[in-house]
């Protein structure tokens, strides 16, 4: 029982991860009918900006000597967090501006080719030998980085599992932040020209709402929402590399389509499903299967219940 | 004798490439072997191309789980091979028997990865564009993580030691085969279909064909003949590796097809060879060669979305129009090439 429950928390962690990831995708594709392959890689530049913010900021360990007082771990913690989650967003917004806009009268093969594209050059772009070398080392080359401890790690051990309150906040700020965009898609006019763009582009453009600006504002919330994630994973699992975005990305995918692609809760269960179901089958088998579980997981979905979990069926247009 | 004359057509590339390839070989074989390797690279590099052409650009479905093909081709000629190293039959001599044994290597390898094509094609082909992808990429990655833990395979270290069976007649052959297979491919009934479902699957379901049985075929097809590159290129390095059938393999491949364009056999061929050299010579920026191939795709796709050749292909420039004389049946009303038609293939796939 223990060892289950064990699971489950770790389950958790890496869930919330894919849940947060899993969000951006989702309401990319919710608006524009797109699988932005880049996202699991804006998410590996959300935590390479939380590392050259910490680097700039001059973030000090909890466990110098000398350590910073609580206030000033917090005001860190928020500063790093927002701050990659602003440089993600511009990010994201330059990808969508530059790279997917033109394309959007095209066949979607097209704009899927050229997200592969992105991903492969922001991957391969971080791994080249630094080009800049202050105030930080950019790119950052192919070794792993590791990421600033910007808080101390406190762990708990509850019914004889261990956890850390690292998992806690990650798991509070990822609830936080799905709170809010479900109230931003629900509950305000931008969340409703979004949910109006996704039903009908062109439609929606006739009642004045601007598309293009409703689409840019998409990718930059789910960019911010997977530099939040890149920041908390790396936090729980401070060594970063260029190509750790790449699985965890796929793996968040499988989470929308898991949940109903285009659903916020969907994407957020979808995450979390998917995390506790890889925990389990690592924990109670072989666990260097690891990765191929999430995409057998994606295919027995499509083949069984293509809408995911929170999806609705719609009928095919001819 | 019509018949004996398209029978005769279809190894007339054969019968010219022989020579040529034998004197290649000999040729790079006394000059310089790095050189022979390069020419083998090249000729995979064709096969691969040409054949993910007949998924991605004849049939319009969007695979990117060709490497996991190439690993299944791959082990089953290593293992083969590896068994049968030193074996001589009676009255072949050591030499010949091993080139059987490879050739019968080559052939199990096709087999097997045509199998996995199958068995991956028949669930995942009813998925459309974005979707197909993605599932296409994770069976890649599947077949990629069954091998790392699969003892009698070499788990990650792979298998080694294999006997460099592949010099430039191999390479260059399957080269041609593959070539000659999608051409007459192209012009057949099966591919006449495949294009119908490219240009409007919906379309040609109503007129009839059965789309998913004609999609499980081209890629069982592509499969085979991925295993048939896989096979050949560990056997080139002596060499078996999961990590050389990743994902970023798949792509490189996508990055062929898609620069010469997608449905064009010639393109693919002129892609192939261009990249492989390109990147030989540019060797020493060896850490760029990715960013390259992202940045190639990005430009490419916003300004020539159709790549190089768009569909058109080399042999319906005049010159050589007037050349092949082809029956007039095959050439249409306006002599259009079958793989002319075009294009939007994707626009009205979705979500299922």
């Amino acid at each position: 029982m223990t060892e289950f429950l064990q699971h489950f928390v770790n389950g958790l962690s890496v869930g919330t991860i894919y849940a947060l990831i899993a969000l951006g995708y989702t309401m990319v594709y919710g608006v524009l009918k797109l699988i932005n392959f880049a996202h699991g890689d804006v998410y590996m530049v959300g935590a390479f900006s939380g590392y050259y913010l910490a680097q700039v900021l001059g973030v000090r360990s909890p466990y110098e000597p000398n350590p910073p007082s609580g206030l000033e771990t917090f005001v860190n913690a928020s500063l790093v967090t927002m701050g990659a989650m602003i440089i993600c967003a511009l990010l994201g917004f330059a990808i969508e501006r530059f790279a997917y806009r033109p394309l959007r009268q095209r066949p979607r093969l097209t704009s899927l080719i050229t997200a592969i594209g992105i991903s492969f050059l922001l991957e391969y772009g971080f791994q080249l030998a630094p080009v800049i070398r202050r105030p930080i080392q950019f790119p950052p080359g192919p070794s792993p980085r590791f990421f600033p401890t910007l808080l101390e790690r406190v762990p708990y051990e509850f019914l004889g599992v261990n956890t850390s309150n690292y998992d806690l906040i990650g798991l509070g700020v990822a609830f936080a932040l799905m709170l809010g965009l479900q109230w931003i898609v629900y509950r305000t006019r931008f969340g409703t020209a979004m949910r109006a763009v996704s039903f009908d582009p062109p439609v929606a453009g006739l009642m004045g709402i601007p598309v293009n600006r409703i689409i840019s504002g998409t990718f930059m919330l789910g960019s911010g929402l997977a530099a939040a994630a890149g920041i908390i994973n790396a936090v729980s699992r401070p060594k970063i590399d260029p190509l750790f975005g790449l699985i965890p990305g796929l793996k968040a995918f499988v989470a929308a389509v898991l949940g109903g692609i285009g659903s916020v809760p969907g994407a957020m269960v979808g995450g979390l499903v998917l995390g506790s179901a890889e925990e389990f089958v690592a924990g109670y088998t072989d666990s260097s299967y690891r990765d191929a579980i999430a995409f057998t997981v994606l295919i027995l979905v499509l083949l069984v219940r293509p809408t995911g979990i929170f999806g609705r069926v719609t009928a095919e247009k001819v | 004798m019509a018949r004996a004359l398209a029978v005769l057509r279809s190894f007339l590339p054969f019968l010219i490439g022989l020579p040529i390839l034998y004197g290649l070989q000999l040729f790079l074989g006394s000059w310089s072997p790095a050189m022979a390797l390069i020419a083998v690279t090249m000729g995979v590099n064709v096969v691969l191309a040409v054949s993910l052409n007949v998924v991605n650009g004849f049939t319009g479905q969007f695979s990117l789980g060709h490497a996991g093909f190439m690993a299944v081709g791959a082990y089953t000629a290593a293992k083969i091979t590896i068994a049968l190293n030193g074996l001589v039959l009676p009255g072949l001599g050591y030499a010949l028997t091993q080139q059987a044994v490879f050739a019968i290597a080559l052939a199990a390898g096709m087999l097997t990865a045509a199998i996995a094509g199958f068995l991956v094609g028949m669930p995942s082909l009813r998925l459309r564009g974005d979707y197909l992808a993605i599932v296409t990429l994770g069976f890649g990655e599947i077949i990629r993580s069954i091998i790392e833990n699969m003892k009698f395979l070499g788990q990650a270290t792979g298998l080694s030691g294999l006997p460099a069976r592949t010099n430039v007649m191999w390479a260059g052959i399957s080269a041609i085969a593959t070539i000659v297979m999608a051409r007459r491919l192209a012009v057949s009934t099966q591919g006449r279909a495949l294009f119908a479902i490219r240009e409007d699957e919906i379309a040609a379901e109503a007129m009839g064909v059965d789309t998913t049985g004609y999609k499980v075929r081209a890629f069982v097809i592509s499969a085979a003949y991925a295993g048939l590159a896989g096979a050949l290129i560990s056997h080139a390095i002596s060499l078996a590796t999961p990590r050389m059938f990743t994902f970023i393999r798949s792509i490189e491949v996508v990055v062929m097809v898609v620069l010469g364009g997608l449905g064009s056999i010639t393109g693919s061929i002129v892609a192939a060879c261009t990249l492989t050299v390109a990147l030989e010579a540019l060797r020493q920026f060896q850490a760029y060669r990715m960013v390259v191939y992202a940045l190639l795709l990005i430009i490419l796709m916003l300004t020539r979305p159709q790549g190089l050749f768009g569909t058109r292909e080399l042999w319906d420039l005049p010159l050589f129009r007037k050349l092949a004389r082809r029956p007039p049946e095959l050439t249409g009303p306006e002599g259009a090439s079958p793989t002319e038609v075009r294009d939007d293939s994707t626009s009205a796939g979705g979500a299922a």
